[in-house]
């Protein structure tokens, strides 16, 4: 068996502990100055931070690019050395314990306040241990809120564990003060868009490379790359995967251990942006870190939150028979080298296994349940009917092997009313109804601006219910699918299937090249719960599974007719090519018109994250294709190809046969 | 302090240049010094029947070897090596906390050859009697085959301390000079019988092993016989010499000319000329006097399709690719080597060992790179890494005076304490300067001055001299580890500068992270050393052992963890070998196709 399948099933019965129990109880002081020894027993005493810097700019790698830059630029290799120590000092970190104690001191503080629980898995963190003692580690956190960024340096301080360095946007570099506190509790900054820049790509390489060479610390970077605003998983960012593999490939290190970290949130901090954001107007007027200086953010509840360190992954035992190490030994190893195929691929696919896991160990609350139950129910939802369809979904995620944080000797109307309470921001009780919390439009405004208010309310409670999305999407893939097919043969849904989830690879984030596997488990787990029946090679929903598929259909139908009015639009303009700009505010117009009218009921489109993921799934399946020209990507449409995924998806024709296997 | 006094090997004139001589009774050297020739001839290190002074299932002289004495204290056994008799009290505690063994759990091997449990042999009647018909000596003893079935990787051992036969050579012969093999040759193409060479029987690529489903008879051709220098041309400082003398055999002939080869492999008390030819084999002072390849200056090779050989004995020609670059490395697979010219030099004036501590590996490691760099490197310089350096350690015999005792305290105390050097960490270089003695102890200098650069210590003469011995012991200390449960071996790879610290702590990490996974209790010994230098890498030396109690199959386990250390080496930039041969590694697949004498690999056509 290849070892990410082995990964995969490992055990997800995680133990929780809320680690602000006993904040609540002792001094937070006498914990922030309480006596940390760095437990590592491996490698050679750590270097200090002077130290790591000089060896990144005296490395033989950054002395090859700073004479090609020269060379290229004409300019002398002293001034390009110069620009090189400009970039890894606006980069690089200064972690002191002495700041980390000051800040565990704010945050435990600040952490009473936000939250009433914070829970951890005291066994990952056993585990986390454990590889830091064996190989230099990668922590790798989803990202979610700005609340993710210290919470973990908060943690392993808390329990003696190595403080990680972590790769941070420049943006928060910005701000006064904070930026210089987040530099020295380990913080290092990266430029948003690097592009082409080579000097600054080396540094930056080398500088991580540097680090986990030295097993300075253990480096900790987001590989969704930003926060994600959907608060689904956002498609992987290679850039900083591949440097963190690097020097395993090169033998510079035996091996790196992956840990992917699962945060998970009741309630997001900064809930109320994230619909602003993802619709693409402009934010109020504070800066992020203003509102969380507010103190009305201060003053709210946010409910428990969920931090579960997952299993660590060896990158060797993932490579094997992967990757053939060899291919470096024919360069000089600090030459840049293009990452080959095969080495792409394997990032690729880690990276994605890395997000999988992380959402495997994702902790759903009652509330997201709720959300998903609301988010079919747009129109309002009795409260009774609320709750035994939320309990229902309960146990059809907990089949799914979901972890639930529903919590046990409650009565299900207290879980419910606390739910809701918790989120008032988003939902409203009147009388028995439950519905969306919307501003009502001033009277005489555009009726634009009150889909706009309506948007902002139903993009907020699918955020929460996109935090449960990746439970349903592979069963919610297959059901579509058996909605969609003529026949009930196996090949013909897993043809279906395959291509659904080629149709929204970035929306759900699928791991590559296990689209047979991935099938296999999506039946099984319909088969478990008794939605379908597989006879001879056939696959049939049960009489009782009905209600099972509908609501999955249901769950992904609004990124269907999402997709399907993307098509419309792309295929009804009859321009050749089209920047993502022009693509962004057309789709905007032409939808909002569309909702005025009446015939289209999904907001989702509306969301530019969805709009891009749509533009990339159709470049995946070369109904687009995407051209550079002067620092500016063109798409330019298929129109027919695109008008066969439309009817594809609206049922019409079949997929096109793949191959079958189980891989 | 070690073993002797100094004077005896730092004289004005070295009388034994070979590195032997740290091992070596000086007794019965003198004895044989001044005999004639023809006594020589008698006295040749391996005899006809070999088995009458060497061990059938281990390595080395019947009466030499390791044991734990009933005190439990480690001693070495016989007069023929300087080491017979010595106590080395620090042995047993080191050999039961690296590998977790215990004297209590023996694991002897059986007693005695029993040649009954040996299949007949499959006899070529047609050869053998036109074999008889030219009065070339052969046998058809069980004896005989069982010693020539096998060269001395771990498994080829394993099974004959277990009693266990593979395929055996069917007859061995014993060609007296060059025209004896043209006979055998052309006898074998004529009887369609297979032919597989053996020279001092080290083999550790598995190159002597016979394939089990060789249905013609095979016939192992013995070249010891033929052990004679031909003549020394001292105007043009070549040797023209038989390739089945001994290295230690030839270095004493040509010493009592005042000349040597400097060509000393560490297996070189043992192993031929012909041998080293065969697998491009490469000697510990291969700096001052090159590997093989630099000495050779001609081959006389006997293949089935006749004779090859150049016509003129010159240091370089240009006519085409240098045939000796087929044969050096052949391992036997295209003919058999007959007699070889080779580059001699005069005997050094002085010969002097030091050593130096560094702090760790890393910087030790630099050290060598420097010193490669700056290309001055000393006869020898070799760096053992922290495990070795306790081992080497352990060989310490036991010291006479209070004296030395005191002064080793005081030693570690500056090393340890005052310089603060972790005696977990440190390392040490094993250097042997030889030459004219101004120019060495110049020499020594530059060296050590270079060193200091990089942390290094100068530690002394002794250090450096039980470096070296650890290289002869080894083998002997395996048989005493295979008697306690303990297997292991050595493999080397040669790699580029860069790579070396990754490619050394990778392999060494890979080693015991598979045998953790494959059922081995206790921690193995996984070790190594930079051997030699190179102007664009080195070659480094890995040793392997681990306690097999509790395991089904541990050669098997043994077989996987190389495989796999092996594998670990190529990911890392390094060759499969630098020195030991390894056709066999190469292909795992066809391995019998290119081990199996000289009619089944042959496919270059002279």
């Amino acid at each position: 068996m290849d070892s990410s399948a082995q990964y995969l099933m490992l055990s997800r019965r995680e133990d929780f502990r809320d680690i602000l129990e006993e904040r609540r109880t002792s001094s937070d002081l006498s914990h922030a100055l309480k006596s940390f020894t760095r437990m590592s027993s491996r490698a050679s005493p750590p270097c200090s931070v002077s130290t790591l810097n000089k060896t990144v700019l005296e490395s033989q790698h950054l002395h090859y690019i700073m004479q090609e830059v020269s060379k290229d630029t004409g300019e002398p290799l002293e001034a390009i050395r110069e620009e090189a120590a400009g970039i890894l000092e606006e980069m690089s970190q200064n972690l002191q314990l002495g700041y980390i104690r000051f800040l565990g001191f704010i945050l435990s503080k600040v952490f009473k306040r936000l939250f009433r629980k914070i829970n951890v898995n005291e066994e990952g963190l056993q585990r986390l241990q454990q590889a830091m003692q064996e190989s230099p580690v990668v922590l790798m956190p989803n990202h979610r809120s700005y609340v993710d960024f210290l919470v973990l340096s908060y943690l392993l301080f808390t329990y003696d564990l190595s403080i990680p360095v972590i790769a941070a946007g420049i943006p928060l570099m910005g701000m006064q003060l904070i930026g210089e506190i987040l530099r020295r509790s380990g913080a290092f900054f990266i430029r948003r868009s690097i592009g082409t820049d080579k000097l600054y790509w080396a540094v930056l390489s080398e500088y991580v490379k540097t680090i986990l060479r030295k097993d300075f610390a253990p480096v900790e970077f987001y590989v969704e790359g930003l926060r994600s605003r959907t608060l689904k998983s956002l498609p992987p960012k290679l850039g900083m995967m591949h440097m963190v593999l690097e020097p395993f490939f090169k033998g510079e290190v035996y091996d790196i251990s992956l840990v992917p970290i699962s945060i998970s949130y009741d309630r997001v901090v900064e809930e109320s942006l994230l619909a602003y954001e993802i619709l693409g107007v402009p934010k109020p007027k504070e800066t992020t870190m203003g509102l969380l200086k507010a103190r009305k953010v201060m003053d709210e509840d946010y409910g428990n939150m969920h931090v579960c360190f997952g299993h660590p992954l060896s990158v060797r035992d993932l490579a094997k028979g992967k990757v053939n190490r060899k291919q470096y030994n024919l360069i000089p190893r600090d030459l840049p080298m293009k990452p080959s195929e095969s080495i792409h691929a394997f990032a690729n696919t880690t990276a994605h296994l890395v997000l999988r896991l992380q959402q495997d160990n994702m902790v759903l609350s009652p509330w997201s349940l709720m959300a998903t139950i609301l988010m079919q129910n747009l129109g309002g939802i009795n409260l009774k009917l609320l709750t035994k369809q939320t309990v229902w979904l309960k146990w059809l995620v907990l089949d799914f092997g979901a972890l639930v944080d529903w919590p046990v000797q409650v009565a299900d109307s207290e879980v419910m009313s606390s739910g809701l309470s918790l989120h008032h921001s988003v939902v409203r009780c009147e009388g028995d109804q439950v519905l969306l919390a919307e501003q009502k439009p001033q009277r005489g405004a555009a009726p634009e601006e009150a889909v706009f208010r309506r948007a902002v309310a139903v993009l907020m409670c699918a955020s929460y219910r996109n935090q449960a999305l990746h439970v349903l999407a592979s069963p919610a893939m297959l059901s579509v699918a058996l909605s969609l097919a003529a026949a009930s043969s196996r090949a013909d849904i897993y043809n279906l299937y395959a291509f659904l989830r080629e149709m929204f690879y970035n929306e759900f984030i699928f791991i590559p090249d296990r689209t047979g596997q991935d099938f296999e488990e999506a039946c099984s787990l319909l088969q478990k719960c008794g939605t379908v029946q597989i006879i001879n090679q056939n696959i049939m929903v049960t009489d009782k599974g009905l209600s099972v598929t509908s609501f999955l259909t249901a769950a992904v139908e609004p990124f269907i007719d999402a997709y399907q009015v993307i098509f419309r639009y792309i295929c009804s303009r009859s321009v050749q090519e089209f920047t993502e700009k022009q693509f962004i505010s057309g789709i905007r117009t032409f939808t909002l018109n569309l909702i005025l009218t009446g015939e289209v009921k999904s907001y989702d489109v509306l969301s530019s994250e969805t709009q891009k993921n749509a533009l990339a799934s159709l470049v995946r399946l070369n109904a687009l294709t995407k051209k550079k020209r002067e620092e500016q990507t063109y798409f330019s449409p298929n129109k027919a190809a695109i008008g066969r995924t439309a009817d594809i998806l609206a049922g019409k024709i079949a997929p096109q046969a793949r191959t079958y296997s189980r891989l | 302090m070690f073993v002797l006094d100094n004077a005896s090997w730092t004289g004005p004139w070295v009388t034994d240049s070979s590195i032997l001589h740290l091992l070596i009774c000086s007794s019965t050297k003198e004895e044989e010094t001044g005999t004639t020739r023809e006594k020589h001839r008698n006295c040749t290190h391996l005899p006809q029947w070999r088995q009458e002074v060497m061990k059938w299932n281990g390595w080395g002289y019947s009466d030499s070897r390791f044991l734990f004495n009933k005190k439990g204290q480690a001693e070495f056994t016989g007069r023929r090596y300087r080491l017979g008799g010595l106590i080395f009290p620090s042995l047993k505690d080191w050999f039961e906390s690296t590998f977790g063994a215990n004297l209590q759990h023996k694991s002897p091997p059986t007693a005695a050859l029993n040649s009954s449990a040996i299949t007949p042999p499959n006899l070529n009647e047609p050869f053998l009697q036109d074999l008889k018909s030219m009065g070339i000596p052969h046998s058809l003893e069980a004896e005989d085959r069982v010693f020539r079935a096998h060269g001395h990787c771990l498994h080829e051992i394993f099974a004959l301390r277990e009693g266990r036969f593979g395929r055996l050579p069917d007859m061995v012969v014993w060609p007296n000079c060059h025209d004896d093999v043209v006979k055998i040759v052309e006898l074998a193409c004529q009887h369609n019988a297979c032919l597989i060479p053996y020279g001092g029987g080290t083999s550790v690529s598995s190159a002597l092993e016979c394939p089990p489903d060789e249905m013609r008879s095979i016939v192992s051709l013995d070249t010891s016989q033929m052990n004679h220098i031909l003549w020394i041309d001292e105007k043009n400082l070549t040797a023209h010499v038989e390739a089945g003398i001994v290295g230690q055999e030839l270095e004493r002939l040509l010493n009592e000319s005042g000349f040597c080869t400097g060509h000393e492999p560490d297996s070189m008390e043992f192993s031929t000329l012909g041998g080293w030819v065969a697998t491009r084999a490469s000697g510990m002072k291969k700096n001052i006097y090159g590997n093989i390849e630099d000495l050779v200056v001609h081959i006389k090779m006997v293949t089935p399709r006749g004779v090859v050989e150049k016509s003129c004995q010159v240091p370089r020609m240009s006519t085409g690719p240098d045939i000796h670059h087929f044969i050096m490395g052949s391992e036997g697979t295209l003919g058999v080597v007959t007699e070889v010219t080779l580059k001699i030099r005069p005997l050094p004036e002085y010969q002097k060992y030091g050593s130096v501590v560094f702090p760790n590996f890393e910087q030790g490691v630099a050290c060598l790179r420097e010193v490669a760099k700056q290309r001055c490197a000393p006869a020898s310089i070799r760096l053992m890494d922290n495990a070795q350096f306790q081992f080497g350690h352990a060989l310490k015999p036991q010291v006479s005076s209070i004296f030395t005792s005191f002064l080793d305290g005081l030693k570690k105390f500056y090393i340890t304490k005052f310089k603060g050097f972790d005696t977990h960490r440190l390392c040490v270089a094993t250097l042997l300067f030889e030459g004219d003695r101004e120019k060495v102890l110049q020499h020594e200098k530059q060296v050590y001055d270079i060193a200091a650069k990089f942390g290094g210590l100068a530690a002394g003469e002794d250090n450096g001299q039980r470096g070296y011995m650890l290289t002869f012991v080894i083998a002997y200390l395996r048989d005493l580890g295979m008697d306690y449960y303990v297997i292991g071996e050595s493999f080397e790879t040669s790699v580029p500068w860069d790579r070396v610290l990754d490619l050394c702590r990778n392999v060494k990490e890979r080693i015991t992270r598979e045998c953790k996974e494959r059922g081995v209790q206790f921690p193995p010994m996984s070790t190594c050393r930079v051997t030699q230098t190179y102007d664009a890498g080195a070659c480094v030396y890995f040793y392997f052992a681990f306690n097999y109690r509790g395991l089904a199959d541990p050669v098997h386990v043994y077989e996987q963890v190389e495989h796999a250390a092996r594998e670990e080496i190529l990911a890392n930039g390094g060759s499969l070998s630098h020195h030991h041969g390894g056709m066999a590694l190469h292909d795992e697949g066809s391995r019998w196709g290119t081990s199996a004498g000289i009619w089944a690999g042959a496919r270059i056509r002279f």
